[in-house]
């Protein structure tokens, strides 16, 4: 169980998905210019990116069984593909409230790296299920937050901030981002993975 | 043929789109998951470069000839599909050619598949032009992927290991930056990167200045 817990915490702050290992960028970048946005596509991802891991690893399992793992990456961006689907569609039947919530984020998830990184993790890092799902959660949770500070900050500068004009609009972004991963990075020790 | 009259060949603006105007790393800002996350050594970032090229202009020429066939609905599946499919050739062969640099690359080889400049070119080039037009938009996208990666990879190898590809280039009291190994080097290089060839070009974020 401390396991697990360190395990979370470890995929929140010192090996966030976005801003340590560089993953779901063009999202993160596209999608963070104020802060509403920000907390939606975070929401949608955290939620399919838990549920799509949770999805993934039986099936990787059972390909293992069938000597077929060659084959997991074509069947885990199918899987990954459907859920989305089926999702947008169930939410919309039962849940309308939380689907107009997601808006338009939805659909754009199936192609958010984040998703696919967090099934190839667990295959390279030979996770059980437990720990996948801690994994997968944590992950989320860690771009959420990054999505949500970057747009924070996007926000403030926006309006009064002198950016130099050959840094403005994507560059600035980027500097943004690596003094964030610093911080991030300042974390490390504190649980590992 | 005539030198002035090439400039107005389809062809000739077609792979100056992918290399210079609209490069996908620079100025679409496309990709950049795989362009930090792997270009903390040269060679890294030469092998992940072909493999995308190659990626990139095998899908596209694909997505090109079936693209009367293609139901309107169902076809960001079909480009998942086939995409997948040539990443999984080019992970099988950096395993059995190239094994020191496929475990260097570890996940971010299968991670293709989500790069955003594959799937934007099949959906923004591929489904609308004739394949010869296709290769030629594919071979100048990947390129200009990969003279970017390389650039990067550049710079953050000689600083924090004093290489480059693995041959010594620093003096040995070198004492080599750890950051820009890490994540962090990764994002300064490309925001000052972007900022250098914006300046340079004249080609400025007009939208961002509002």
């Amino acid at each position: 169980m401390g396991n697990l817990i360190e395990l979370f915490i470890a995929s929140i702050l010192n090996h966030n998905i976005a801003l340590v290992y560089i993953l779901g960028m063009c999202p993160l970048i596209a999608i963070s210019t104020n802060v509403k946005n920000a907390k939606g596509m975070g929401l949608a991802v955290i939620f399919v990116v838990t549920l799509t891991a949770m999805i993934n690893y039986p099936i990787y399992r059972l390909l293992q069984i069938t000597g077929t793992s060659r084959l997991s990456l074509l069947v885990f961006i199918i899987t990954i593909a459907a859920t989305v689907q089926f999702l947008e569609m169930v939410l919309e039947k039962f849940i309308p409230r939380l689907y107009n919530a997601f808006g338009i984020f939805l659909p754009l998830i199936t192609v958010n790296c984040v998703v696919l990184a967090i099934s190839l993790f667990f295959v390279n890092r030979d996770y059980n299920f437990l720990q996948t799902t801690a994994f997968s959660f944590g992950s989320a949770i860690g771009w959420f937050i990054a999505i949500v500070l970057l747009a924070g900050i996007r926000e403030k500068m926006a309006n009064n901030a002198d950016v130099p004009k050959g840094l403005a609009g994507k560059g600035i972004v980027f500097i943004i981002l690596g003094i964030l991963s610093l911080a991030f990075i300042g974390f490390t020790g504190l649980a590992s993975i | 043929m005539n030198w002035i009259r090439m400039k107005y060949t389809r062809w000739f603006n077609i792979s100056k789109d992918g290399l210079v105007k609209n490069n996908p790393v620079i100025i679409a800002v496309l990709g950049i998951c795989s362009a930090l996350a792997v270009t903390n050594k040269v060679e890294n970032a030469i092998a992940m470069g072909i493999g995308v090229t190659f990626v990139i202009m095998a899908s596209s020429m694909t997505v090109s000839l079936i693209r009367n066939f293609i139901p309107g609905k169902v076809r960001m599946v079909t480009y998942m599909v086939i995409i997948s499919t040539f990443v999984i050739l080019v992970q099988m062969f950096l395993e059995g050619f190239f094994p020191n640099i496929a475990k260097a690359l570890g996940a971010y080889v299968g991670l293709i598949i989500t790069n955003c400049i594959v799937m934007g070119r099949a959906e923004a080039f591929a489904v609308k032009n004739p394949v010869r037009y296709t290769v030629i938009d594919g071979f100048a996208s990947g390129m200009g992927y990969t003279y970017v990666l390389v650039l990067i990879a550049l710079v953050r190898e000689v600083l924090a290991f004093g290489t480059i590809l693995n041959v010594q280039v620093m003096p040995d009291t070198w004492p080599g930056w750890v950051v820009m190994a890490m994540a962090p080097g990764g994002f300064f290089v490309l925001g000052i990167l972007i900022w250098i060839i914006r300046e340079l070009s004249n080609n400025y974020d007009v939208a961002a200045q509002a």
